[in-house]
């Protein structure tokens, strides 16, 4: 392979990695903000991109809708479903300690995969061919429209959530919450609103994420979050929890990785390079790539 | 104060009875096993539950007694399981010899895996404790001499319900021991507060990486244990999932009650067995009633209280007479 | 030669010098108090004392050894116990274990050994006794079984002195041990902690805003701001320094 070849190959990669990244940065934003609110890891968000493509499939394949009325209504049903997990099982624990808290997530993420299973069956479905498959060709670099979208969208969204979060009031109430909720509290802020909006737009974001998956990669199943939640969560960590930005950077590093882990070592090890990379991370970095770190007060 | 009192009398003589029950239980279990006359599908849970029950009460020493949030005990498992069934099948080992060897290896991983990690705090100890067993899987299907993704077969079958039985029983005792001991409480130090722990002269480094070791070598054991029963492995079995279920364990038994791992492993264990009839709602059911129990006590079943205490008062009281009244609650 | 030596002891944090080459002398059996406003890097001194912190530069000397570089527990080893600010106790641990992790450095048996025993053992037995009379010097063997979180802050105060106590130190470093306490508990903290100096024949340096009782009860004060020794003396000394009203009453008070 010539030098100009691969540097071309590696080019190429690394798009395919961002448009990946894409995905895990989608799925990441939702741990991470739920993190930087309650300090919960929410286990079951992995679930909720499962139930964004799954309520895509339904608005194209059943109801016939097209790609951006089907994006919007999956990103309805996953926020009324993560509001609706926050207020029945995560308020009620949430002076409980962390560690029970961690485990009602556990619950409801199985509840959520083991009644998708029963509910929609385990087979894989074939996502409905929404966006018809275009392939442009670019100084050798092969891009198609699907990766594109992602992009787009994905992008879109981030803006969209950093306006929210910076200039809207509500953004400005999260950011006093997550800094120090008893004071956000006696300001006046009302923390369970804040709360469920943040469980809503984390919500939303995996459901877009979950619909992408299913216009680019076709297949969905009631399993399909676990493996993504788990990356994106950890994409979240390398990032540094609780930060937004950090949260991005750590899909697009973790997407990256794994591509290039593919391209250039073998598939086998796909799974690994983004554990290692996460521990190779926290051991240099304790508190993340964008993490600031706090020493504790003696 | 009164009621109280009445309360924890009542309690402790009701789990003397329960413990009596138990006990009566279990010996009527190994007379039928010994007489041959239990069912296989039968035996084969009452194994599973030693199995679980070993790995549910090392996790706790990492988990409930030292507080280091680990979710990676699959990893160690795994190690322990293949180390022991390679050397059973290649080498021919007797089964003592392969168990401990299993645990050897499982406990250097538990080395290997704790110096670096352990310096991580809370969620990023967990984090990467799980990147760990993830990343021991894919090594596990990555390599030749495992059998890859399709697995183990031809592992001889070893594993009695005596032989875990009985291993199961000294897990319990050593474990135990070893939280009874001046260094399980420098354990429960490092939990508490790992700063005053310090400057109580307690090394939290060393403790931190001795349950871990400890904890990963019984987790071998199980894993052992599991291979040999099974006959067949494959790195499925050891996921993250494994690993989530053991925590569960943990937490639902009451996070450092060692009677409460060995309670809710039992019960666990069982509980999907039991719900079979349901069919494909049995995993719908399950997950909502650990939703239902974290909701509804968040602290675990039995919080950190272990049924050794109430033997241990209910002594005092004999001992004291009436004089137990003058329990500290009295003066209060 | 003094039983703890401080010599240019500096500690930057980023770009701020929270303690800045400061010297101490405490020659044993003293009861020396350290005071200063608010931020003027106490606590941090007694943290790097310690070993929680390392020094930037500087040297601390305790009983003829550096201490610099070792790790808090490496610290408690050589004599040195503490007490904190916010109280750290092992909440969730009965008052008599929170005691009894003092012996730990005396336990003889090794990790094997604690492993393989049958649970009752001599040793362990011997600990608890001598844990008990210790706690009944302070008052709280009655609260023995009860969980720390659940004692009044007055009695945490105590355990946390006993606790510290129970280590064996030659030095003990109490950080503002009357914090919150009303005036007749600040009284009893005050004999007690003479009456413990007497007891273990100790060396005590403390930290403390409540002037009445530094005075009353050091015979020796070093005085802090912003990182900085601004005096040192006799109570009496102190009280008429300059320097030191300028720093506790602002400069438009003199």
């Amino acid at each position: 392979m010539s030098p100009h070849d691969l540097t071309l190959q590696v080019i190429q990669q690394v798009f395919n990695g961002v448009s990946l990244g894409s995905i895990y940065a989608l799925i990441a934003l939702g741990y991470t903000m739920v993190y930087g609110i309650i300090r919960l890891i929410n286990f079951a968000h992995g679930d909720i991109f499962m139930v964004g493509a799954f309520a895509g499939y339904f608005a194209t394949a059943v109801y016939k809708l097209s790609f951006f009325p089907a994006l919007v209504l999956a990103m309805v049903v996953a926020a009324l479903t993560g509001v609706t997990i926050e207020f029945f099982a995560y308020r009620p624990i949430r002076k409980a300690g962390r560690i029970s808290a961690l485990i009602t997530a556990i619950g409801v993420s199985f509840l959520l995969e083991n009644a998708g299973l029963l509910i929609l069956k385990p087979d894989p479905r074939a996502f409905p061919e929404v966006i018809p498959l275009t392939v442009y060709n670019v100084g050798g670099l092969i891009v198609n429209n699907r990766q594109v979208l992602i992009l787009a969208v994905t992008f879109g969204l981030m803006f969209l959530l950093q306006w929210i979060v910076r200039y809207t009031k509500i953004g400005k109430a999260m950011r006093a919450v997550a800094n120090d909720r008893d004071a956000a509290h006696l300001m006046g802020i009302d923390v369970n609103q804040v709360i469920t909006v943040t469980f809503a737009l984390g919500s939303a974001l995996a459901a877009a994420a979950g619909v992408l998956v299913g216009i680019v990669y076709n297949r969905i199943d009631p399993l399909m979050g676990i493996m993504p939640g788990l990356k994106a969560f950890v994409a979240a960590v390398l990032g540094g929890i609780g930060i937004i930005p950090g949260a991005m950077i750590g899909g697009f590093v973790m997407g990256i990785v794994e591509v290039l882990v593919v391209a250039f070592i073998s598939s086998g090890w796909k799974d690994a390079a983004a554990f290692v990379a996460l521990i190779i991370i926290l051991l240099v970095r304790p508190v993340g790539l964008l993490g600031r770190n706090v020493g504790e007060k003696v | 104060m009164a009621t109280q009192f009445g309360w924890k009398k009542i309690r402790d003589y009701l789990s003397l009875i329960v413990t009596a029950l138990f006990l009566l239980g279990l010996a009527y279990i190994n007379v039928i096993s010994g007489l041959g006359l239990i069912d296989r599908y039968y035996n084969g849970i009452l194994i599973l539950v030693m199995v679980n029950v070993i790995l549910a009460v090392s996790l706790n020493l990492i988990n409930g007694i030292t507080g280091q949030f680990s979710i990676g005990h699959a990893g160690f498992m795994a190690v322990g399981a293949y180390v022991s069934a390679l050397l059973s099948i290649h080498l021919r080992w007797p089964f003592a010899a392969v168990l401990v060897a299993g645990m050897a290896a499982a406990a250097v991983m538990g080395v290997v895996v704790g110096i670096p990690t352990l310096r991580l705090k809370g969620d990023y100890l967990a984090i990467a404790t799980l990147g760990f067993g993830e990343i021991i899987r894919v090594v596990i299907v990555n390599l030749d001499i495992t059998g890859g993704p399709r697995g183990l077969p031809g592992i001889p079958p070893k594993t009695g319900f005596f032989v875990a039985e009985a291993l199961a029983a000294l897990t319990i005792l050593v474990i135990s021991n070893l939280i009874n001991s001046a260094h399980g409480r420098a354990m429960l130090a490092v939990r508490e507060d790992e700063v005053a722990a310090e400057t109580m002269g307690v090394n939290a480094t060393r403790y931190k990486v001795t349950a871990f070791v400890v904890g990963a070598a019984f987790a071998g054991l199980a894993g052992g244990l599991y291979a040999h029963y099974m006959m067949f492995i494959d790195p499925k079995s050891f996921s993250f999932f494994k690993s989530v279920e053991v925590l569960v364990m943990v937490v639902l038994g009451g996070l450092g009650s060692v009677t409460g791992s060995i309670l809710s492993a039992a019960v666990l264990t069982y509980l999907p067995e039991m719900l079979r009839q349901f069919a494909m709602l049995r995993m719908v059911i399950y997950s909502m009633l650990l939703i239902v129990m974290m909701l509804v006590r968040p602290q675990g079943l039995l919080g950190t209280w272990e049924v050794s205490q109430a033997f241990r008062d209910l002594w005092r009281r004999r001992e004291t007479g009436e004089a137990g009244r003058r329990d500290v609650h009295g003066i209060a | 030669m003094a039983l703890l030596e401080i010599k240019g002891l500096t500690k930057a944090f980023g770009g701020l010098l929270a303690v800045s080459n400061v010297d101490m002398a405490i020659e044993t059996g003293e009861l020396v108090g350290l005071i200063g406003p608010n931020g003027a890097g106490k606590t941090t001194i007694f943290n790097l004392v310690t070993g929680v912190f390392e020094p930037t530069r500087g040297e601390i000397t305790f009983d003829g050894c550096r201490l610099n570089g070792l790790k808090p527990y490496q610290v408690t080893k050589h004599g040195i116990a503490r007490t904190f600010q916010n109280i750290r106790l092992f909440q969730n641990l009965p008052v008599i274990e929170n005691v009894k992790i003092g012996y730990h450095l005396n336990a003889k048996s090794s990790l094997w050994a604690s492993m393989v025993r049958f649970p009752i053992l001599r040793e362990e037995r011997e600990i608890t006794q001598k844990a008990r009379e210790f706690l009944s010097i302070f008052e709280l063997d009655y609260r023995a079984d009860e969980l720390a979180k659940n004692l009044p802050y007055g009695e945490q105060r105590r355990l946390e002195i006993a606790r510290a106590l129970a280590a064996r130190p030659k030095l003990l470093l109490l950080d503002e041990p009357a914090a919150g306490m009303n005036p007749q508990e600040t009284q009893e903290l005050l004999n007690l902690i003479r009456w413990v100096r007497d007891q273990f024949s100790l060396t005590i340096l403390l930290i403390e805003h409540d002037m009445s009782l530094v005075m009353q009860l050091c015979e020796r004060i070093y005085v802090l701001d912003y990182g900085v020794t601004i005096a040192e003396g006799p109570p009496a000394e102190i009280k008429r320094n300059p320097k030191v009203i300028e720093a506790y009453l602002g400069e438009e008070a003199v």
